[in-house]
């Protein structure tokens, strides 16, 4: 009887509208659901957080924080300069040599210019050089040619290797075909084939990429110091020890400074590209 | 176009002499520039070191193989805590980022001229400053351990959380969000009901992508002390012990691998 009438009334009213979900499969949903509530309690559980050693630091966070508002760029200048000056030098210097190299592994990499074989040997390079972060890259470099910034030099040209080629295959994989045959057809070489009907599709998107790289790379450049690869990350990592949060604000916000103006340059040379 | 004339014959060129000249003195300067850095590099490279290179990298090989693998026992708790990481330090970053990409996002902001400079300023900050750079920080500040590399993915992911999240909120469809407006909805009622349903695909998306930067970010995050697997890189490292560094290097090159197959099926699914 009531459900007869919750029926006729749903008829006659309508039925109160609810959201639909997510995810549309009820068993699927729960499981999601139940499965992340399980993790979650498992994963806050296993961490132990030393709530008293966390509430003495708060002291010494206020502390850097207020460092930021007053940054002493002074009595570590000559360190903190050098320190910029190399990781500058390196970011250039890798970013040109890894660009080079990438031009070719990009081509080499593309499915619908190179043959079979190329195209593997260039995948594969592309695949080791994405899955080793640079960090680690840079511990076993300094650990065979010895400590400075050659170390960081060839970690930051081999990151930019896989970065650079697999983005450059991609865009060379969605060219027009029609303008790269137009130019065969009028019985080009294979390089000018490349340099006449391929790279001026290519070329903004190279470009752009190009900035966006040399930006990580000055950002990577920064850490690897901390395992002795050359640039600023040595400096930053005495000044952390040493408690001289005042330094290490400065040398911070020179990094966010150079980030800031490195994407704002790439924002104008993007937007003259296209 | 520029053409050029030969024995009374125009030929086609692709620049004039003029463009030609600029550019030609456009890729002198930034050779000598480049030369200048590898002049500096060089003068700061023990040469002999590097001549040895070779002798070295086949050394070091030679000790690092086989890896140990009955060493895989002791590193179970660490992949644990790696995971841990880079999960909860995705989902904190998300719970953060999405009211500052709210705040920045043009057609969203409170205030496009006060509240929108800080929330970009907090995207920048925090996106252009490495996770270990602020895993070292909060190291020097809450002690070291798995919750300070908790707190540094989470802070090193805003940004870039954000980011994405606010160039989406910034394309939606306004025709949505005015049909909800014209209903008569409050301003929460609209974002809840007009707007996330419309960033949700790219929210799940954008989780997943730094879910995966994220778990390589805390495999090295132990080597300045903030836990996960990093840390018996280092102690292995710092001993010498180069089986175990091979293997630890096997683990977090199939943890990298693992992660990316995971992200891009869970995107291919939503998208």
């Amino acid at each position: 009887m009531t459900a007869d009438m919750t029926t006729e009334l749903g008829i006659l009213v309508g039925n109160k509208w609810k959201k639909p979900p997510f995810v549309k499969r009820a068993w699927l949903r729960w499981l999601l659901i139940i499965g992340a509530g399980l993790y979650f309690i498992a994963a806050i559980y296993s961490i132990d957080v030393n709530w008293s050693r966390v509430y003495q630091g708060l002291d010494r966070g206020g502390a850097f924080v207020a460092a930021f508002f007053s940054p002493d760029f002074t009595s570590r200048w000559t360190d903190i300069k050098e320190g910029m000056t190399e990781s500058i030098i390196m970011t250039v210097a890798s970013s040109v040599v890894g660009i080079l190299i990438s031009i070719p592994i990009g081509l080499g990499a593309a499915r619908n210019i190179s043959p079979m074989p190329v195209y593997m040997i260039c995948r594969g390079i592309i695949a080791v050089s994405r899955s080793l972060q640079e960090i680690i890259v840079a511990i076993l470099l300094v650990a065979i040619f010895g400590f400075g910034p050659l170390a960081g030099f060839l970690t930051l040209s081999f990151a930019t290797i896989g970065f650079l080629s697999k983005l450059l295959a991609e865009e060379i994989e969605t060219i027009n075909k029609g303008q790269a045959e137009a130019v065969r057809a009028t019985g080009a070489r294979w390089t000018q084939w490349i340099n006449y009907g391929i790279q001026p599709q290519i070329m903004p998107r190279l470009i752009g990429l190009s900035m966006y790289r040399i930006d990580i790379n000055f950002r990577e450049s920064a850490i690897l110091g901390l395992v002795g690869a050359g640039g600023i990350g040595a400096t930053l990592n005495t000044a952390f020890d040493r408690y001289e949060y005042d330094t290490a604000a400065a040398i911070l916000l020179i990094i966010i400074v150079i980030v800031m103006g490195l994407e704002y340059l790439s924002g104008i040379i993007r937007a003259r590209v296209q | 176009m520029p053409v050029i004339d030969q024995n009374g014959q125009a030929v086609w060129r692709r620049r004039t002499t003029g463009q030609s000249m600029v550019r030609w003195f456009g890729w002198l300067l930034g050779v000598a520039v480049f030369l200048w850095c590898w002049n500096y590099i060089s003068e700061a490279t023990t040469w002999f070191f590097v001549w040895d290179a070779p002798r070295i990298a086949d050394d070091i090989f030679g000790r690092a193989t086989p890896p140990r693998w009955s060493y895989i026992d002791k590193l179970w708790g660490p992949i644990w805590d790696t995971l841990n990481i880079a999960t909860l330090g995705t989902i904190f970053a998300l719970f953060m980022a999405i009211p500052v990409a709210f705040l920045a996002a043009r057609n969203t902001t409170p205030s496009a001229l006060f509240i929108r400079p800080i929330a970009l300023l907090i995207i920048v900050g925090t996106r252009s400053i490495n996770s270990l750079i602020w895993a070292l920080l909060l190291i020097a500040i809450i002690g070291p351990g798995v919750f300070a590399g908790v707190v540094a993915i989470s802070i090193r992911s805003i940004g870039f959380c954000a980011k994405l999240l606010y160039e989406a909120i910034e394309e939606i469809n306004v025709i949505q969000v005015e049909a909800i407006t014209a209903t008569g909805a409050s301003r929460w009622q609209v974002m809840a009901y007009g707007i996330m349903p419309q960033i949700m695909p790219a929210l799940a998306g954008i989780a997943v992508f730094r879910w995966d930067i994220n778990i390589r970010e805390s495999t090295v995050l132990g080597l300045v002390g903030a836990g996960g697997i990093g840390l018996q890189l280092s102690s292995s490292l710092n001993t010498l012990a180069w089986p175990q560094v091979s293997l630890i290097l096997l683990v977090i090159l199939l943890a990298v691998v693992i992660s990316e197959w995971v992200s891009a099926k869970v995107r291919g699914a939503i998208i």
